[in-house]
Formats: C-alpha cells, structure tokens, sequence
C-alpha cells in the first residue's frame, strides 16, 4: 500500500504497486457545446488517459440544439474518478461536469429492446416472465418477440438473463440515463 | 462590434493583425495560398519562413516563451498540419500558447483521401488544447479570435484552426475582436478562495522546515509573478528550489535557491524536498522527473499546491491543501494575508533548518572533475555563462534535449523569467535551434545562444538556413561527445554499457557544414581553445556554429536514478559491481 501523501495510481511513471485501492462505479453527466467532435473530445480523453468506459449516451437536451449531455459510468479508484471529473472539465467545450453518484441520490435508467427466439413453453414463459418485469411487446412473429424494458441497469441484466435462458437473444441497450432527484434543475 | 466583408484570406491577416501579432512562422503549400497572397499584399504581418513545420511550432514556442506573447504558426494541410504535430504537442506539455493555422483542402473534398488531405483536427485533438474547423467563412474571424482567447486563458497550450481553401476564398463578415472574453463559456478560475489562502498561511507559519518548489506556471503567469515570489521568499527566507521549466523565476543568485530540483537537480534541493515538512508548489506539478519514486517522495510533508489548472491536482501527489488560480494573484495574496499576520516564521527553527540544508549544500553536488587534456561540458557551459555575464538580462538560452540541457540547467544561472527555453515535458530533440530563432525574433539585440548537443542539433539542422536568411545573429553551441549522451548514459547505468546505436559513425564537419549554409563555423577542441573560441563567437554579429569536442564519457551527475527516492541520489559514478538502478527501475522511463 502507498504511504501518506502519496498514491498509487495505476500508470504513474514511478509507481509499482496497483489495484490495491478500491475500485468504485460513478455516473456522471457531463454539459457540453454540441459541437462537431465535441464527443470524438470525450471519448479520446478516456482512451488516452485509460479510463473505463462502462456506458456512455449522448444526446442534446436544449431546444435550439446548442447544448448536448452525456451520460457516462465510469470505475475507478477514488483518485481516478477525481482525475476524470478534472480532465473532463478541463476541456473547452465542456461546460460542467456533475459527479451523480457523488453530489447524492439520483435516478439512472436505461432502456433496452431485447429480441427472444423461442417455441412452445419457453415462448409463453418467455410473456410471463416479461409480464412480471412489464416488459412490452414491440414486435413479434411466430418464434419470436421483440420486448422493450427499461429500468435500472440491474433490472435490464436480470431480465437479459433470463430471456437468455429461454432461447438465442439479441440486446440492443441504450447506456444509462441518470438525473439528480429532488427538484433543483442542473445549470447548463 | 463592427462587421466588413472580405474573404477568409483578408480575415486571416486582419484578424492576426488585431490580435497584436506582428511574426508568424511558417511554410507555405496548395491549401494555403490564398492566406499567403494575402499575407504577400500587406506589411503588418512579418512571416518567417522556416524550412521544416516542426521548426516553425519550436520557433513560435520560442517566441512565445520569451515574450510572453503567443506564438503564432501558418502550414499547409497534409503534411504540413503532421510536421507540426511534435511541436504542437511539445507547446502542450509546457504550456505555450501558439496558435497554429493549417490550410485544409476545399470542404467538398473532406473525407474524400484528396491529395494532401489529413484529418487536422483529428490527428491534433489529443496533442492541442483545443481545436477548431472552420467550414463557414462567416465563423472565420470568431473562430480565429477565440482560438488567442483559449491559447492565452488559464492554463496556456496551443490550437489549431484548420481552414479549408474554399473558406479562405470565400467572401464573408469580417467580426472585430470584442474585448475580452472570446468564448461563451471558458473561463477557467484565476482568483484563488482567499480561505484556501489564509489556510495556507497558517501551514506555512506552522512549518519548522519548509520549501518553497516553484515551476513553469510562475513564469507562464508573466514577470510580475516571478517579483511576487522573489519577494514572498525574500520576505519569509523559506530555501527555494525550482523545476526545469521554472528556472528563472528567482533568481539564482540569491541565498535562498537550492538549485533545481529532480532527477538531475541538486543534493541540497532533493534532500529538502524529502525532509521538508511543509512544501508549498507553486505552479509546478509534480512531474515523475521531479518527484522520484512516488511512495517515498517527501513523505512526511503537509503540500500546498497552487495550480490554475484542478487536473493537475493530486494527479500524482496527493495534497493537503489544494489552491486553484494563477500563480500571481495567489501569490500576492498570500504576501498580503502573510504580512498582515502578527505571528512569523518561526526564526529558531528555519536557522537550524538552514544549517542542515548548508551540510547538504557543501556536498557541492555539481562539481565536476577538471582537466586539461579534454574539454568538460560542464566547464564550456560555465564558462559560456561567466563570459556573457556582462551581458546581464539580455542573453536568452535554449537548448536541445539530453546531457548538455541538465548541465545548461545546472551550470548556467538565470536572474529573470523568460530568459531560459527548454523542452520539458516532451523532450524534443531538435528543440533549441528553431527556438533560438524565434526567441531572436522577439529580441533582436539580445544574445540568443542554442546549447546543443551534436545528435539533437542535427534533427533540426535545417533551420540555419532560416537564422541566415533572415540575418538572425544566433549562436548554436554544441557540445559535441559524438554520442547521444543521455541514451549512452542510461545503457550505461541501465543495460551493461552496450551502447546499442547511440554512437554516431558519421558525423559531419559541423564547421563546414556552417560554412555551406552561410554562417560561420568555429571549432575547440582543446579546453586552452576554448576561451578564444567563446570570444569569437560573442565578437561575430551575424548566427555562429561552434562545435565544442567535450569528453565523450562524461555522464550527468547528481542523478536520482529511475525508481528511487530524493535521499537515494547518485553523485558520481557508481563502483564496479554496484546496481545503480534496480530490476524495478529498469521498467521504468
């Protein structure tokens, strides 16, 4: 373990010690100008500065279309997780950055169209099961349906989970979405 | 806010010329030329021409650095825009504010693989701070405006705008300069919170051995921070020590500087840095050059540390107390809150804090061996200061990158900032030469020397010619041990002295080679030459090449090896059968 003062974050030049300290899962939301590579910005800092991408959605939120926000869950060591909030910041078109799962409770949704073949008894358990998780039907044939959930990431997993054991699957997940509760507005 | 219509060309110029520029560096090419036709038809805009890109990004990071102005580049698209990529990443790593403008081919052929095509702002978006494509003539001059706003705001670094040609011919509304603040958003935090200062006041008035390590963002924040510190420093007798990239931010002449600290800084500098109990960074950012082994870097310190830039906090280190602004106001408030504080430094404890940094100090960690037969590198740099010492603030130094920059660092003394340029963070070889040439530029009566070695010089050799065509009195010294130095100094240490391909078979005769690009060439050979050497060089007003055959095995000392900590330096050679760097170290770069 690093001494006081100093730590062991994994790829510093002089550190040989690593995945000592605990790893953390963070949401955050990241307000920026919807500018022509603005998400190529993001994505690249992951990549060249080697943090984990878990999920990550983008999309504009204002009505003239000049402010996008993305979505991201990273895992990282705590001073990791300091880091990305930094560098995301740091970059010029950012307009700020909100560490969700530090700045208190918060809702994170996703959304997933899950296609399930099967016959006989697993097609009907295959309806029961996505009764039970009020999955809708948005598309179907004679061996197979198309169901849309959406909920906690968790609640998605489970329910792929389950359709895999029934017959093939195919997912298409949207990445999480996550906003604050309570009803203070995020500034853009 | 006045508009007038003019093409994207004419928008180039006008808009540089509002920006204060008066040199641009640059090369022209197919993407360009419209910008060059109009730089052709006026005369406010003085553009260099360099003979490689790479050399014209140096040369504005020159400029830049010595002026405190942004450097400011023109290439063409393709290989123009991918030859400045070493520099634009270089001005990244050190903070330089560049902006460098790239042509681009004609938007209806972006993404087509059209001749001399490259994704500019691709290729450059992980080595600028920002970048831009312009592909509306009428977003040109904004964009053009907001790139020196981003270039010169906050944390400094280089952008890129990338203008296609059919832009530069396009005819639009030319925007003027409104002010300020040039972009809707950024406006990165310069004020520090004044009880983040207080608190640090309280810590440093509490320390018994405290340390002042200063670095590059003290002189990226202008001269009148490099004053504050001088006077926070004088005002507290706390020892000082400086980064490579700070020298010059106090002077070194005075009593408190330790010398520069890390892997090649000084005894005295190192060990107070790892004995110290309170340190105050001042925009500086814990480098690996700079901390050693992070585990046992200063481990019993409380750290202050003042950064306009909040990645850089606790990054590697980390810090008790973090302050986000620039180095100039923090340290004008913490003068401020200092002065108004009844209670001092505590004076019993600093004295016996000095008396052990002066045990260190007399382990006089930078001599070196004498002699008569061969020329030290050491000693022609010593003698290179103590010649042009009369000079005073007019002599600007830059260097190349390896052995010869750690002993320019630490054989020549700078008294004021922006005196000193140098390759940090990158470590570009090929650095000096160009840099030399814009940093004359911006002080055309001063003496700009280029220490050099003989493998770095010549990855930029080509812009002599620059230096001669525009009469730019130059002076290029190269210490010449026809190895590279510092990759020959690690096989050593590192891989049993096999110096796999760091000896340089074949050489050219630098003097002739000086000659056939129209300078003059002066060679020593012998440490009695070396002198009249000197001398003659300082005599001739026009770019001088001096080759300087020094002791082709001299290493680099004192030297924390890779992996250790700052109480593990070497301070010369290590016995037979010793390890001087361990099988963890070797990892390491």
């Amino acid at each position: 373990m690093a001494k006081s003062g100093t730590v062991g974050q994994p790829g510093a030049a002089y550190t040989f010690e690593s995945g000592e300290k605990p790893v953390r899962r963070h949401t955050f939301a990241v307000i920026v100008d919807n500018e022509p590579g603005v998400l190529a910005r993001v994505i690249g800092l992951f990549a060249g500065r080697g943090y984990n991408i878990e999920s990550l959605t983008v999309s504009t939120v204002t009505e003239d279309e000049e402010v996008s926000r993305i979505n991201i869950v990273t895992t990282g060591t705590e001073m990791v997780i300091e880091q990305i909030k930094a560098q995301l910041q740091r970059l010029v078109p950012v307009h700020n950055v909100h560490d969700l799962t530090l700045e208190g409770p918060h809702v994170e949704k996703e959304l997933a169209l899950v296609k399930v073949t099967a016959k006989d008894h697993n097609r009907r358990e295959s309806l029961r099961i996505a009764d039970i998780y009020h999955a809708q039907v948005s598309d179907t044939t004679l061996e197979s349906f198309v169901f849309l959930i959406h909920g906690s990431p968790d609640k998605v997993d489970s329910f792929i989970e389950l359709m895999d054991a029934l017959g093939g699957v195919e997912v298409a997940r949207s990445g999480v979405v996550a906003i604050s509760r309570g009803s203070k507005i995020t500034p853009i | 806010m006045s508009t007038t219509s003019m093409n994207g060309a004419e928008m180039v110029i006008k808009s540089l010329v509002d920006q204060g520029v008066e040199v641009i560096f640059g090369y022209p090419g197919g993407a360009v030329l419209p910008i060059y036709d109009a730089l052709f038809q006026q005369n406010r805009i003085r553009h260099i021409l360099v003979r490689h890109e790479q050399g014209a990004v140096h040369a504005a990071e020159g400029y830049a650095r010595s002026t405190g102005k942004p450097g400011v580049v023109l290439v063409t698209s393709g290989p123009g825009a991918t030859n400045a990529v070493t520099g634009l990443t270089d001005a990244l790593m050190d903070s330089i504010p560049i902006v460098c403008l790239t042509g681009q081919v004609p938007t209806h052929l972006i993404g087509n693989d059209a001749f001399q095509e490259c994704d500019t702002t691709g290729i450059t978006r992980p080595c600028t701070k920002h970048n831009y494509l312009v592909k509306d003539v009428n977003r040109l001059s904004k964009t053009l405006h907001e790139a020196f706003y981003v270039a010169t705001t906050g944390r400094p670094g280089p952008v890129v705008v990338d203008i296609p040609k059919d832009v530069q011919f396009g005819v639009g509304d030319y925007t003027a300069p409104n002010g300020k603040q040039a972009h809707k958003t950024y406006r990165p935090q310069v004020k520090p919170e004044r009880a983040r200062i207080d608190a640090a006041v309280d810590m440093l008035l509490s320390a018994k051995k405290p340390i002042v390590y200063a670095g590059g963002g003290v002189i990226n924040s202008g001269p009148a921070a490099s004053q504050l510190l001088g006077e926070f420093v004088r005002m507290t007798n706390f020892p000082c020590t400086l980064t490579l990239m700070g020298l010059g931010a106090f002077p070194a002449k005075e009593p408190q500087f330790l010398g520069m600290l890390g892997m090649h800084g000084t005894y005295e500098a190192n060990w107070a840095m790892h004995d110290c109990d309170v340190m105050l960074c001042i925009g500086a950012r814990f480098d690996d050059r700079i901390t050693g082994k992070l585990d046992d870097f200063s481990p019993n310190s409380r750290k202050i540390h003042i950064d306009i830039d909040p990645s850089s906090i606790n990054k590697n280190v980390a810090v008790e107390l973090p302050i986000i602004g620039d180095c100039g106001y923090a340290l004008e408030d913490l003068i401020k809150v200092m002065r108004s504080r009844h209670t001092k430094p505590d004076e019993k404890a600093l004295a016996e804090w000095w008396e052990q940094i002066d045990e260190w100090r007399a382990k006089k960690c930078l001599e070196f061996d004498k002699s008569d037969e061969v020329i030290k590198p050491q000693h022609a740099i010593r003698r290179l200061y103590e010649m042009t010492r009369d000079k005073g603030d007019e002599v600007y130094i830059t260097t190349e990158v390896g052995q010869h920059q750690m002993w320019a660092a630490q054989h020549f003394d700078f008294h004021k900032p922006n005196r000193w340029m140098t390759s940090g963070g990158l470590g570009t070889m090929g650095y000096g030469l160009p840099a030399a040439v814009g940093v004359q530029l911006g002080h055309p009566d001063a003496l700009v020397v280029d220490i050099a070695g003989e493998a770095s010089t010549l990855m930029n050799i080509q812009e002599l010619s620059t230096a001669v065509q525009y009469r730019l009195p130059i002076k290029v010294f190269i210490l010449n041990n026809k190895y590279m130095g510092m990759v020959r100094q690690w096989q050593e240490l590192l891989h049993g002295s096999r110096y796999s391909e760091s000896y340089s078979e074949a050489l050219p005769d630098f003097v002739k080679l000086a000659e056939a690009y129209g300078l003059k060439g002066l060679r020593a050979t012998t440490p009695d030459e070396l002198d009249g050497m000197i001398e003659e060089m300082l005599a001739h007003d026009g770019p001088v090449l001096c080759d300087i055959a020094v002791d082709p095995t001299e290493n680099c000392y004192p030297m924390i090896p890779s992996g250790a900590a700052h109480n593990d330096m070497l301070l010369g050679p290590v016995s037979d059968g010793q390890e001087a760097i361990g099988k963890e170290g070797k990892m390491l770069v």
